[in-house]
């Protein structure tokens, strides 16, 4: 399992990276493994709102749905389009491939470093 | 093997209409179709081979064991089949005067009467095409009751955890919040945690009873009674009515309306997904919502489909329960928990029940123990029986026990088969210690082995695409 | 009494015996003394299968089965070829359950595709799914499909079938959604009132082709103002119009949904029936119910499968768009079958003779005095004509084993397939001639 240093991570193995004035979010590697293999993902529109906890849109496996749990609250500035033609770019690459990017960010959730991440998931 | 359109040869095809005697209209301009549809072009000879072929491919309760939990494949006898191809009943139009559909009206009203005296309803409507088509139908009952007493403030239906993917979606479709109460460990309704849930704005409750691990939840008039006490009303999800007909009814049990599954509970065939025909049952107080057809009755009441439903499906059902009867209605459902228990009973020592004690008419299988211990899941098991010419049980529901196998034999299975059954699964217990590969590449004899959802999820191709 | 139990008395004793018990009310310990069914039910003794034979037979015999049926409204009579009645009948393809298991379902599933297939093709869209319960649950449900967040609002043509309005209706009323009928105008939609109530809240607007009174509207014309708007635009066709009929596609629908008894299926009364459903590839993962998809095995073998389950109420739950969990498979069988063995140009002779033989009966009919067309424009098999002494008429046509029109808003509404021959049809000009008389 690969924890990448420079990033953030929430509880829920979302990572979250600080890009100027935006956080970009995917999803950690430990989430993908433990979801398998990933055949849809349900985006939200540009300019919708997030909330810090809630749901932002879901991931698809053959026999499973999960809910994407945003890290942030703000509003969502750009969105990974190449995600709907290849889920399994979150499977691959699950740190290049971001879903998300929210801007006017007003909350965030505890966000663990990369350390912290690692012992979280040893105890998962 | 080759898809239809893979043997369709241009020019060929079938003699079926005399040349037309009245002068040919043409379609105005405009509107013509520019191509012709890609149809096969076939003989018939072509066709009855295809279609044979196919159904060779197709695995029927004619052909073996079907022990697939919650489904009640039981036998589908063949006079029910004949009744319903009497070309009385197959060529009468749904607008056809009512004098001359008297015979059709009399299977209905025979039917209905039969089934609430099965159910303790008092009316039922036959309009719902399946089981998830009859739990909307009934929800929407609950929904226009409080709605006609302008009780606007009831916007959340109960469902335990337990409960089939159904019974939230159709609570969802209803307009209604989805409360999800968590079950007791052996799937019933826990009391505390449905008390802590309703209030002044409780619509309802949806349940299964005997539930979806085939236990019957003894608290059931307590259940039903806190319910109404909240103001809300119970409805029944007749998944599981082969269990309990003729011996004890949902009436009685305080349920206010429910569905009936008449291709599960009363032998109709599945036709490999349908159709089906879910029946509407209710108490007195809920009959002036049951839906009508606007043509055929008038507008402006509720209505989930066109006409009065699935007619052929209820002349299957009435031909069945006219086979059974008063005393054959008890005993066939007694002799599915007989059969359930029995099997059950041959089972365990190897594979290990979720619940060991009486079961109603299925059981589940945990194999969580065994797929920690061989590195065999419910998966594997499941797709080794088919290489015995068993369909597999119910794979992974209910959620509430990991790793679950859920078999339901049926009252139409005999002693030999349950016992040959059982070996099977003893059999496999065995071969997944000594060669899990074996079960993992499971199954070996059929046309094709583990098809690739993934890859089928991640770019469908849901159609033939002509050169 | 008839019984499917095989085991014998000494068995089930046997049984019983073998897990414990002593009687068979002990399987039933878990439920409430008070609450056992402690008398017979109130139904008749169980019967012997002859016996059953002979009572459903007289059940059967007092239904009228008419020679000539000129009734369609929602259900029509075409002839349906022999083949077409017993392939269904076979035990594996009636019997089986839904294909979740594909290892042993591949000739249903490979069905089900075929049928996709043919329904695109048919339709002129791009996916198909694998069908719903009938043609109005098909129209309710893309009206759902084409709902979102912002856009809640479902129009539909009052020109419509009365029953698929309501059922739109009521399903709307459950997720309380809003439904608008739009107004009709000399039997056809009045585009001028569908332009006065679009607006960026209407999700979607629905056109049956040909409509309820058989006539033929300007869809190409109601799609562009519907999409002008924003708006999704939902077409409900006959099937066997289709077969020469402009295109849905064509017609710039985003969806097309129909009833699919008149591909192979009797009119039984109202049921079963086939409601069949297609889209834009774009929009196939908002499509309901079940959908068949391609892929392999692991030996790279073509195989067929339940695919995009993850949309669905199993996995779903509260938050899938529809609850359906099952399709019309045997209906879905039946509709492939009735168009491989017509094949393309068996269905367009179906339509044709269905146009010609409906305008031969209605400018007979006209010919008479007192009787017109209710609406002068473009028909496919269907017409209302305005005549007196309807019941009259209906009455002196059954006795001729014809079933006539449908007495309908004062008027009678007529439809004619290929059954109907030239000779029939004279037949029932003059029975009409004679009551009017």
């Amino acid at each position: 399992m690969t924890i990448k240093p420079e990033l953030q991570y929430s509880k829920d193995h979302e990572w979250v990276k600080k890009e100027d004035d935006l956080f970009v979010i995917g999803i950690s590697d430990f989430a993908q493994d433990a979801l398998g293999d990933l055949v849809f993902v349900n985006l939200p529109e540009v300019g919708d709102a997030v909330t810090a906890g809630e749901a932002f849109g879901d991931v698809e496996s053959v026999k499973a749905v999960s809910d994407l749990l945003s890290p942030v609250s703000g509003t969502v500035a750009e969105i990974n389009e190449e995600l709907l033609d290849a889920p399994e770019m979150l499977n691959n690459d699950p740190y290049g491939a971001w879903i998300i990017k929210v801007a006017d960010v007003t909350a965030t959730e505890e966000l663990l470093d990369a350390a912290a991440y690692e012992a979280f998931c040893a105890e998962a | 093997m080759k898809l239809i359109f893979e043997k369709s040869v241009p020019g060929r095809k079938c003699d079926i209409l005399p040349k037309c005697d009245v002068p040919a209209v043409k379609l105005p301009e405009g509107l013509s179709r520019e191509i012709a549809p890609h149809l096969p072009e076939m003989s018939e000879t072509d066709v009855s081979r295809h279609y044979t072929e196919l159904n060779k491919q197709v695995h029927g309760v004619n052909c073996g064991f079907y022990p697939l939990g919650s489904c009640t494949m039981k036998y589908n006898p063949r006079i029910d089949e004949e009744a319903a191809a009497m070309e009385g009943f197959t060529n009468i139009h749904p607008l056809a005067p009512k004098s001359s559909v008297r015979g059709a009206l009399e299977v209905l009203d025979t039917l209905r009467a039969d089934l609430c005296e099965i159910t303790g309803m008092d009316g039922m409507t036959f309009q719902p095409a399946a089981g998830a088509h009859g739990e909307f139908t009934g929800v929407l009952l609950i929904k226009q009751y409080h709605d006609s007493h302008g009780d606007t403030k009831r916007t959340k239906i109960i469902v335990p955890d337990s409960a089939h993917g159904t019974n939230p979606a159709t609570a969802a479709m209803c307009g209604y919040q989805v409360v999800n109460i968590p079950s007791a460990p052996d799937g019933c309704v826990d009391l505390e945690a449905l008390k802590s849930v309703l209030g002044e704005d409780t619509a309802g409750l949806m349940l299964t009873n005997p539930n979806t691990v085939g236990i019957f939840d003894e608290n059931i008039l307590e259940i039903t009674k806190l319910v109404h006490e909240a103001g809300g009303l119970c409805y029944y999800d007749g998944a599981n009515t082969n269990a309990i007909m003729g011996v004890v009814r949902p009436g009685d049990m305080g349920f206010d309306c429910i569905h009936l599954n008449l291709h599960k509970t009363f032998a109709t065939p599945h036709g490999g997904g349908g159709p089906g025909a879910g029946a509407v049952g209710c108490k007195e107080f809920l009959k002036p919502f049951l839906p009508h057809s606007a043509l055929m009755d008038r507008p402006g009441r509720l209505q989930v489909r066109a006409f009065m439903g699935n007619f052929l499906v209820c002349v299957r059902a009435l031909a069945y329960v006219m086979t059974l009867g008063r005393e054959g209605i008890p005993e066939a459902a007694t002799n599915a928990v007989l059969n359930a228990n029995y099997l059950m009973q041959k089972i365990k020592g190897t594979f290990t029940p979720a619940f060991d004690r009486i079961c109603m008419h299925e059981f589940v299988l945990d194999l969580s123990g065994y797929e920690k211990e061989a590195g065999v899941s419910a998966l594997d098991v499941a797709k080794s029986l088919i290489d015995y010419g068993m369909h597999p049980p119910t794979m992974y529901f209910p959620l509430i026990v990991h790793e679950a196998l859920m078999l339901e034999p049926t009252e139409t299975e005999s002693i030999e088969t349950l016992d040959w059954a059982a070996d099977v699964f003893r059999k496999l217990y065995e071969l997944g210690k000594t060669d899990p590969e074996f079960m993992h590449n499971a199954p070996h004899h059929t046309p094709i082995g583990r098809p690739d959802e993934v890859k089928a999820a991640r770019n469908p191709i849901v159609r033939y695409t002509f050169a | 009494m008839g019984s499917y139990v095989p085991s014998t008395e000494e068995q089930r004793r046997e049984m019983l015996r073998a897990i414990g018990l002593s009687d068979y009310r002990e399987l039933y310990r878990d439920v409430p003394e008070n609450m056992i069914l402690n008398r017979p039910l109130d139904l008749p003794e169980g019967k012997s299968e002859m016996e059953v034979r002979n009572a459903m037979a007289e059940l059967a015999a007092k239904n009228t089965v008419f020679q000539t049926v000129l009734r369609g409204a929602g259900a029509y009579d075409h002839y349906i070829p022999s083949i077409v009645k017993y392939i269904p009948a076979k035990e594996e393809f009636l019997t089986a359950y839904t294909p979740y298991q594909a290892e042993i379902s591949q000739g249903v599933l490979q069905s089900i595709f075929e049928y996709q297939t043919m329904i695109a093709e048919l339709t002129g869209m791009d996916v198909s799914n694998a069908s719903v319960y009938d043609g109005a649950t098909a129209a309710a449900e893309a009206a759902a499909m084409c709902r979102d967040r912002k856009r809640r609002v479902t129009l539909i043509s009052a020109t419509t079938h009365p029953d698929v309005i309501n059922t739109v209706r009521t399903y709307c009323y459950g997720t309380n959604d809003e439904l608008v009928v739009v107004p009709a105008k000399e039997g056809k939609t009045d585009i001028e009132a569908l332009r006065t109530l679009l607006n960026d809240g209407v999700a979607s607007f629905y056109v049956q082709q040909p409509n309820f009174y058989g006539i033929f509207e300007d869809a190409e014309a109601l799609g562009e103002l519907v999409h002008a708007a924003g708006a999704m635009f939902v077409m409900g066709c006959n099937p066997i119009a289709l077969a020469i009929m402009k295109t849905p596609k064509d017609s710039g629908a985003d969806v097309a949904v129909g009833e699919g008894q008149p591909l192979g299926m009797p009119i039984g009364f109202g049921g079963p029936y086939l409601g069949f459903m297609a889209t834009t590839s774009k929009n196939i993962r908002k499509l309901p119910g079940r959908i068949v998809g391609e892929t392999t095995d692991h030996d790279g073998n073509r195989a067929y499968v339940l695919s995009l389950q993850a949309r669905e109420q199993h996995i779903r739950r509260e938050k899938a768009s529809s609850n359906i969990c099952s399709n019309e498979a045997l209906c879905a069988l039946t509709a492939g079958l009735y168009m491989a063995t017509m094949g393309p140009d068996g269905m367009a002779e179906v339509a044709n003779q269905c146009m010609a033989k409906a305008h031969y009966l209605a400018d007979a009919l006209c010919a008479i005095p007192g009787v017109r067309l209710r609406y002068d424009a473009p028909f496919f098999h269907e017409f209302l004509l305005d005549m007196p002494k309807c019941k009259e008429i209906e009455q002196a046509l059954a006795e001729k084993g014809i079933l006539s029109g449908l007495p309908y808003e004062d008027g009678m509404l007529w439809c004619v397939t290929e059954k109907a021959s030239k000779a029939t049809l004279d037949e029932v000009v003059s029975v009409v001639k004679e009551v009017l008389a």
